[in-house]
């Protein structure tokens, strides 16, 4: 039996004159459940969070969060969701812990809570910093940390890894683990399909509008049926035995490395095991970013 | 990490935030906002400021405004004129000289006596002051004839200006500028609060936090009211100064109200500024073209009657020329709470009417 429905939109329909932005999306989100719409950029699914945050009114469909409409404006859900917007919305010339103590006020939370959310986004050591003197990294954990800091039950986040270098966006995975980890419900979009299939329980594939694929990350890439790719140094094995072992479908050699294809891993790998052929070894499995392939047809540009 | 839950009780409260609670802490920070951003600081008070000094030093000193005339000798009439105090008077050695100089613009004429004869050349290209010079010198002249019969004269003049003496321009500059000011602090403010905030994505957090529209409009006019009211104590107090010497008449507290009521109406007019600009650039210039016209129609930097008749009955559509008479008024005139009753009236109608527009076009997102 699945846990209950957080947030159910149904066949949501939006167009901005002739670009139909969204086109007919529906899913559903469990409580506690981390939930991802991936896509490249322009496939709606910013408008689709829009929609179900209540920002948006659909031209067609309907949203139910938490079994209420949250369009128009319903100040009774306001207290239970938390909403991160672009790093800039913040009050100007603030510091941290005054932005974050400013938004708590807005939800009647103490301001000793400003102090728990620096802690929980690793900022507790920038509390007197201005805003606008925080980095990129730091300034999208405040942004979040403000969305959290009235403790909502469900968490919208827009592309909050956007434009971060790969430091900053390990740290920010660490901090959505920590938030999925106290049992809130997380919706966030990406383009970024590798981080999606690292944090997410469950993930909607979106392109021009329309949901193309829906489910775990793992069950979408195993639907998939995909090659699994064997990955040897240059020379380690001539081209013929290569060809020649268990499994083996098709063998690529780039002056670099040589690539096996297989749907049969296992005997694959036992056989270069007894050969002990296994120098610089290699096992890469299909992608999110081949299941975007294989759905669209076209490689994955973020 | 090892952050405690919050317990459920302060959540069953959150949902409740009192409008109080929220209209204190958005109030805080903007005025935090204000008081840390030098720019905005300089533009509401010291900016103003300088403009209250410079058209002090340009209209104040009385003295050297006015006209000098050139002296070749001496006699009974140069000295009535000297007497009169109406010129000042230029020694110069011989008439030669004295008409290279008037011909060059360095004087608009001057005057010679040799005995009975008074002698007066002007520079006709100075028109203005050659008439002033010659009136005055023409009736030195007279009333030397008059003396010289010995008769008592059959008519006299009795001139005197109707203001007290106290009516020095400091005394309309300083209300003047005062209401420039904050109209600016007032117009800006409001202006680029709303385009920064929509641009930034702040309106559309307050739209998701339970919080009521008309406690962040509060919050923020309660901001701009009290800019307004340091800007009337540092204005007064400066201009109270002596090197500037405001002279404060009986009922001057009257002009703090009005002036808030003033704020309210250049505060609707920002919030119509900003609904339209999409920009902070496009709304200072906005707000520029608004506020600077209508501070020099209203007369807030030379007295209203200085404009043609036209436009001071156009300039009547202007809250500032409202706010202008009113603390005129009560401030340096000596008169009361009855000399406002027309300027409120205009300043509540101006901020209904502009502030329901505003409403009508107001948008959260571009």
């Amino acid at each position: 039996m699945s846990p209950p429905s957080a947030l159910a939109v149904s066949d949501i329909r939006m167009s901005y004159g002739d670009v139909r932005a969204v086109d007919g999306v529906s899913f559903e989100v469990f409580q506690g459940e981390f939930f991802g719409i991936l896509g490249p950029n322009g496939a709606g699914k910013t408008t689709a969070l829009e929609i179900a945050e209540g920002l948006r009114k659909p031209d067609a469909g309907s949203v139910s969060l938490f079994g209420e409409s949250p369009w128009p404006r319903n100040i009774s859900l306001l207290p239970r969701m938390g909403v991160q917007l672009q790093a800039s919305a913040f009050f100007e010339k603030l510091t941290a812990r005054e932005q974050l103590e400013t938004f708590g006020a807005l939800y009647g939370v103490t301001s000793a809570r400003a102090g728990e959310m620096l802690e929980l986004v690793g900022l507790t050591d920038k509390a007197g910093t201005p805003e606008a003197k925080l980095s990129g990294g730091q300034r999208q954990r405040l942004s979040i940390a403000c969305a959290l800091v009235h403790d909502p039950d469900i968490v919208f986040l827009d592309e909050p890894t956007a434009a971060l270098d790969p430091q900053a966006r390990r740290n920010l995975w660490d901090v959505l683990r920590e938030i999925q980890a106290r049992g809130k419900t997380i919706v966030y979009t990406t383009h970024y399909l590798d981080e999606a299939e690292i944090l997410c329980d469950r993930v909607a594939i979106m392109d021009e509008g329309r949901i193309l694929a829906m489910d775990t990350p793992a069950r979408l890439v195993r639907d998939l049926d995909a090659a699994t790719h064997v990955i040897l140094e240059n020379g380690a094995l001539p081209h013929e035995q290569a060809r020649a072992l268990p499994g083996a479908e098709d063998v690529v050699d780039n002056g670099v490395s040589l690539t096996i294809s297989t749907h049969t891993p296992a005997p694959l790998l036992s056989a270069l095991a007894e050969r002990g052929t296994l120098d610089g070894l290699q096992v890469r499995t299909a992608t999110l970013e081949d299941v975007f392939l294989e759905l669209t047809g076209r490689e994955y540009r973020a | 990490m090892t952050v405690t839950e919050t317990p459920k009780r302060e959540r069953a409260a959150s949902g409740t935030a009192s409008s109080s609670s929220s209209f204190r802490a958005l109030a805080t920070a903007m005025f935090k906002g204000f008081v840390r951003d030098k720019a905005t600081l300089f533009f509401t008070l010291p900016f103003p400021l300088m403009f209250l000094v410079i058209f002090g030093l340009i209209f104040g000193d009385q003295g050297a405004s006015r006209i000098e005339v050139g002296v070749v000798g001496d006699g009974p009439v140069i000295a009535a004129l000297e007497r009169s105090e109406a010129v000042e008077l230029k020694p110069i050695e011989n008439a030669a000289t004295a008409e290279e100089q008037v011909r060059a613009g360095d004087i608009p004429a001057y005057v010679t006596q040799d005995g009975g004869n008074v002698t007066l050349r002007f520079a006709a290209s100075d028109r203005t002051r050659a008439s002033t010079v010659q009136g005055i010198v023409s009736g030195v002249v007279n009333q030397a004839n008059i003396a010289a019969t010995g008769q008592a004269p059959r008519f006299t003049l009795d001139a005197g200006q109707v203001e007290d003496e106290s009516l020095q321009p400091i005394q309309y500059l300083a209300p003047g500028i005062l209401s420039w000011a904050v109209s600016i602090a007032a117009v800006f403010g409001s202006a680029l609060t709303v385009v920064n905030w929509r641009k930034k994505q702040v309106l559309r957090r307050l739209r998701l936090a339970p919080v009521r529209p008309v406690t962040v409009l509060g919050s923020r006019v309660v901001v701009s009211l009290g800019v307004a009211l340091l800007q009337f104590v540092v204005f007064v107090a400066v201009a109270l100064l002596p090197a500037f010497g405001l002279r404060l008449s009986g009922q001057w507290w009257l002009a703090i109200p009005l002036l808030l009521l003033g704020t309210l109406a250049f505060f609707s007019i920002g919030m119509l500024v900003g609904a339209f600009c999409k920009t902070e650039e496009a709304a200072s210039g906005a707000a520029n073209l608004i506020t600077l016209p209508m501070a020099f129609l209203s007369g807030a930097f030379f007295p209203i009657d200085a404009i043609p008749a036209w436009l001071q009955t156009v300039s009547n559509i202007f809250p500032m020329r409202h706010l202008n008479d009113g603390m005129l008024d009560v401030m340096v005139r000596g008169q009361g709470a009855e000399a406002l009753a027309l300027p409120v009236l205009v300043l509540v109608g101006f901020t209904v009417v502009v502030g329901l527009l505003a409403a009508k076009v107001f948008r959260w997102e571009d």
